[in-house]
This record gives C-alpha cells, sequence and structure tokens, in this order.
C-alpha cells in the first residue's frame, strides 16, 4: 500500500509519518506541496507542522497550494485522507472536514502524553483499535481547540463522525482530561462519507516501545485493514 | 485606495486572548470593561484609479474564503480613497 504524505515549507511531522507508515510495513513517500498530482497514492496523510508559518490562520494558506487541489480530488473520489494536527487544521481549512481549530483556551502551547477514547469503530480509520482501548499517545499544539456551531456538532453525532475524544486514564470524558478546551472533548473527527478523518493528536509519535507508547498503530493498522477490504472487493 | 479588512472571532466561539485582556485590564484598576474581543486589522493597498464597486465585490469575496474563516469570524470590510 502506497502512502503519500504531504510536505509543505514548515511541515515538520512529516518524517515522522513517513517512518510509522514504513516500520508498520508499508511504503510511503513524499510529495512536495508544488505538486499537482499525487501519482499511485492509496493513502494521503496530511502531517504535522507549521504549514507556511501558520500565516494568517493555522493551514490557511496550505489550503490553496497546488497539491491540496490534487487532495481535494483523490478525497471526492473516495480516497482515505487522514489530518494529524496541522493537517487536520489544513482538512478543517480546505473545507474536507467541518469546525474549525482555534487557540488552545489556556493559551498555552500543549506538549504531552493525552489519553484517547475511540467513540466509533465504524470508519477505515478506527475498525482495528481493540473495543474499550484507550490509547495514550502525545500531542503538540497550540491551537488545537475543537470549535463548531451547534447545528454542525448535531450533525456531527447524528452521523457518528466523531472519532476520538479527550479522556482520563479510565476512559471518562472530563473536562480536566481535555487539554485545549474543544468542545465535547473532541480530538478528531472524519467526514460524511467517512472517507476523510483529522486529529490533534500524534499517532504516528506512538507506533514503537521505544517511544513510549505503541498505542498509535491501532489508527495505522485500521487504514491498512481498510484497504485491504477495498482491494479485495474490487478484485472480487 | 485602501481596503480596510476587520477581522473580529464570532460571539460564540470562545475567545481566550479576549478574556485574558479583560481580566488585566480588571487587574490594573480600569473599571467598567464588559468585554475585549481580539482580532485582526488587515490593510491592503490597491491601484489608483480601481472600480471601487468591483474592489468591493472581489474583496468581499477573498475575505469569506481566505482572509477570514467563516466558522469561527466575522468581517467588516471598508474601502476608501
Amino acid at each position: 500500500m502506497n502512502f503519500s504524505v504531504l510536505q509543505f515549507p514548515a511541515s515538520n511531522c512529516d518524517q515522522d509519518a513517513v517512518h510509522a507508515v514504513r516500520l508498520l510495513g508499508h511504503s510511503a513517500r513524499l510529495v512536495w506541496h508544488k505538486d499537482a498530482t499525487l501519482g499511485d497514492t492509496d493513502v494521503v496523510i496530511v502531517p504535522g507542522g507549521f504549514s507556511y508559518g501558520d500565516y494568517l490562520r493555522c493551514g490557511a494558506i496550505a489550503r490553496f497550494s497546488p497539491v491540496m487541489q490534487a487532495v481535494k480530488q483523490f478525497a471526492d473520489n473516495g480516497g482515505l485522507v487522514l489530518g494529524i494536527c496541522n493537517g487536520f487544521q489544513v482538512l478543517t481549512e480546505a473545507g474536507l472536514l467541518p469546525g474549525a481549530l482555534i487557540r488552545n483556551r489556556d493559551l498555552q502551547f500543549h506538549c504531552e502524553n493525552i489519553f484517547l477514547k475511540t467513540a466509533t469503530n465504524d470508519s477505515p480509520f478506527t475498525s482495528k483499535i481493540p473495543s474499550g482501548k484507550i490509547l495514550r499517545v502525545p500531542i503538540a499544539h497550540g491551537e488545537g481547540c475543537y470549535y463548531a456551531d451547534k447545528e454542525t456538532l448535531d450533525r456531527l453525532e447524528a452521523h457518528r463522525q466523531v472519532l476520538w475524544q479527550y479522556c482520563d486514564a479510565t476512559g471518562n470524558l472530563t473536562d480536566t482530561a481535555n487539554p485545549n478546551g474543544a468542545l465535547q472533548n473532541i480530538a478528531g473527527i472524519c467526514n460524511e462519507k467517512r472517507n476523510v478523518a483529522g486529529l490533534m493528536p500524534h499517532p504516528e509519535r506512538a507506533c514503537e516501545p521505544l517511544l513510549g507508547s505503541d498505542d498509535g498503530k491501532w489508527i495505522f493498522e485500521s487504514i491498512f485493514a481498510a484497504l485491504k477490504n477495498k482491494t479485495v472487493a474490487q478484485a472480487a | 485606495m485602501k481596503a480596510k479588512i476587520i477581522i473580529t472571532p464570532k460571539k460564540a466561539v470562545l475567545d481566550p486572548q479576549g478574556k485574558t485582556v479583560q481580566t488585566a485590564l480588571a487587574h490594573m484598576g480600569y473599571t467598567g470593561v464588559t468585554g475585549v474581543h481580539i482580532g485582526k486589522y488587515i490593510e491592503i493597498d490597491l491601484a489608483p484609479g480601481t472600480d471601487q464597486a468591483a474592489a468591493q465585490k472581489a474583496l468581499n469575496d477573498a475575505a469569506y474564503k481566505l482572509l477570514s474563516n467563516p466558522v469561527i469570524e466575522d468581517y467588516k470590510l471598508e474601502i476608501s480613497e
């Protein structure tokens, strides 16, 4: 399976994403932001970082880059797209995911391990996460407070688009476990078609025990399984 | 010719910067401050003789698509000589 990891000026988690995918046994390559095509791609990862210096708003400029037009088309055709941290911000700015990420409520940059509860296994990004498993993964952001108006939140709930929520070590969705003030403790969501997802935490930084946790691998394993099913379905 | 665009957070959106500054003002003894909202100010220089109505239309489009994020922000656009 081929992963394309986008590379914007000031992306800084692109290499981590490539490393994680390769470590888990699949191929990954970087795609420069000025490229207008993705090439042979099964999954796109929009990585973390500070694309275009976070000028104007996080993700606001990256959205207009040539590669993002290709990503939009890829997503419209049903391709799997995962935005991590700044990548999540880029996807909301591009309108591929609803809502927005605003300044953390305490105005602090948070760089720490947090706990995540998976709200549904019904998505290509969560299907392989063991039932009831609380994921321990790092976050590193200053603008990760998820916001959407009530109508959008209702729609997210109705279509079960919330994929991950911040929780404590035992899975309770408490306010103290919420690092940034995100509404409903939302850490990650998907679109209505369930092929585009974004999350603020960094699963790619938690894929091997050496890094303190390998819980992030479950998200990648879910993607691998979804692609395998798709390939089997196409061949049948 | 100049365009001035003022971008402010929507009232329903949490504005921690505004809240922090409001608290600081209260600590300094400025009373009667009931709200502080922090946004952005963007000034755009336009070529002399630009058609004002056309510029208004184009910049509204730009403000909606790029300069502001309508999910979380409101903007005001003014064009002056």
